[in-house]
């Protein structure tokens, strides 16, 4: 998830009047936020302010593999439309002043969807997809990425033919992805006992109409859309021919690199939290104990309602 | 289920299991593409050309070369009570299949101008839609919302309950036949909301081509069918 807000940060760089995306959950910055909400009551106008990026490139960038009239299409129209209908949804619910990745996982609502979802979820898929490609990309990976795909996939090659089937096999609309997954069983309170670099690994998911990887806690690393809008234009009905030509001339391996590092990065500071918390849970008072050691146990328990003593 | 009691001597001698519904039969029927009862440019200005062209040849036949494909494979699965193959395969079939059927269907709902495209149902169905939906505007309101709100790839239908001889709207995901939705449901319109049926020519603006695909609807099939249903 912050994977997605630091490539919103560094996109900003490049844009940086293109307004800045809300902070995400308990981020300290909550002023310029509340300032931004409080000038837009002033002027009897209330809107959400989810924004629609411009991809980092130009319209024509990507030409000849993917043409000017798609990317005025894709981005211009259904794009815009997403977050058009995005900020209607939002404005006077719950949801206002929620991070995009928040909004997404509340309304996901474990698969019972609420009607939010996919305009959040397609406003941020389609982000990921622009800043995904880039001119002049394709080609092959490098480093640490490339020695991950190994790993997992066997080969680069392997991974390539894997990825196109996904792409290729997504049944009605949808999306193809490249995740990094922390490993982790499927039950909310489960933990891994031996946890190793190896369990954190690379997997191949492909998701239906406006459903991502984040619902499942994955960090997303690379998307092809594959929703007929995103190809028909340019290949009409040849679905396998426009993932190959994603595949060898727009892939931006660079990108996938970086929200790499970020999901590394987070998921290990994930696991300190884990480990931080086990530990606080293992340290419970016992009658063993010194006097000292049990005041500071009961304190760090005292937190119910009622006033009896945590004993 | 008579046929079932005469082979079944004939199955058991044969070794065959007595799952096998069709005894005699071994050649599995496959399909192939109809022929469309109208000229590829015959629905324009409401359908392009084009679009009409690769809906047909490209979309249309590649469902019926996967669903015959699929088949084989189950075939030889069940034959060889591989389970986990049969069931693998639901998913193929459940596309593909509907593919075939979804779109055999909206070839007959079309129909160009001069043969009767867009005229008003009369008759049973003309009067059952008044009756139902108030009028036969207020009925295609309700498709055309209904179908622009459809998340993703999918069909809009006018179907009958047969049991209850009621008229429905109904959406459906993906290749799902309206079937899907209810046993007792017949389609009697489909129209194709994934975006081959219209991009190339409407793009974005699905609720254009919902608009003008009445231009070219047959309600003559729709209420053939619905008096064979209703009779």
């Amino acid at each position: 998830m912050a994977a997605a807000t630091s490539m919103v940060t560094s996109s900003s760089f490049t844009f940086p009047s293109q307004g800045l995306r809300l902070p995400t959950r308990s981020h300290p910055c909550m002023k310029p936020q509340q300032r931004r909400f409080l000038r837009k009551y002033a002027s009897n106008v209330i809107t959400a302010t989810y924004e629609l990026k411009p991809p980092p490139y130009s319209l024509n960038a990507l030409e000849p593999h993917m043409s000017r009239e798609t990317l005025e299409y894709h981005w211009g129209k259904h794009h815009r439309t997403y977050v058009e209908n995005l900020n209607k949804q939002v404005v006077g619910t719950d949801l206002e002043g929620l991070s995009l990745e928040d909004i997404i996982t509340v309304t996901y609502n474990k698969g019972d969807i609420l009607p939010a979802f996919n305009s959040a979820a397609q406003a941020w898929n389609h982000d990921f997809f622009w800043e995904s490609m880039k001119p002049g990309g394709g080609g092959k990976p490098s480093g640490d990425l490339l020695d991950l795909i190994e790993r997992d996939f066997g080969s680069f090659e392997r991974f390539t033919e894997e990825f196109k089937s996904a792409a290729a096999t997504q049944f009605g609309s949808g999306w193809a992805w490249l995740a990094y997954k922390a490993n982790r069983l499927g039950v909310e309170n489960a933990v891994n006992p031996w946890p190793s670099e190896n369990d954190k690994k690379l997997v191949i998911v492909k998701s239906p109409n406006a459903v991502n990887p984040l619902v499942w806690d994955y960090f997303p690393l690379l998307t092809i859309d594959v929703w007929e809008h995103a190809f028909y234009l340019d290949f009409q009905n040849r679905r396998a021919d426009y993932i190959s030509m994603f595949m060898e001339k727009l892939v931006s391996w660079e990108a996938v690199n970086a929200r790499l590092e970020n999901a590394k990065a987070q998921a290990a500071e994930r696991e300190m939290e884990e480990e931080r918390m086990k530990n606080e849970e293992e340290w419970k008072p016992t009658d063993d104990d010194d006097d000292d050691d049990d005041d500071e146990g009961l304190e760090m328990y005292v937190d119910s309602d009622d006033d009896s003593e945590a004993e | 289920m008579a046929l079932r009691s005469l082979s079944s001597t004939k199955t058991l001698t044969l070794g065959l299991n007595s799952t096998s519904l069709l005894p005699h039969s071994r050649s599995l029927q496959t399909f192939s593409l109809p022929d469309l009862p109208y000229d590829y440019g015959a629905l324009q200005p409401a359908i392009s050309g084009e679009i009409m062209q690769l809906h047909h040849q490209k979309h249309h036949q590649t469902y019926i070369t996967n669903y015959n494909k699929a088949l084989e494979q189950l075939n030889e699965a069940i034959q060889k009570g591989d389970s986990s193959t049969v069931v693998k395969l639901q998913n193929a079939i459940k596309f593909n299949g509907g593919g075939h059927i979804n779109h055999s269907i909206f070839w007959k709902n079309l129909a160009p101008i001069r043969e009767g495209g867009g005229e008003p149902p009369k008759d049973s169905l003309g009067w059952a839609i008044d009756t139902n939906f108030g009028s036969l505007e207020s009925l295609i309101q309700k498709i055309n919302a209904e179908g622009a709100a459809l998340q993703g790839s999918g069909w809009v239908w006018l179907g009958v309950n047969k049991e209850l001889k009621k008229l429905v709207i109904e959406t459906t995901q993906n290749q799902d036949p309206l079937v899907t939705k209810g046993p007792h449901l017949v389609p009697l319109l489909g129209i194709d909301v994934w975006e081959h049926a219209y991009y190339l020519q409407y793009k974005n603006v699905r609720p254009d081509y919902l608009k003008n695909i009445w231009k070219v609807i047959n309600w003559k099939y729709a209420s053939e069918v619905y008096e064979k249903e209703c009779a």
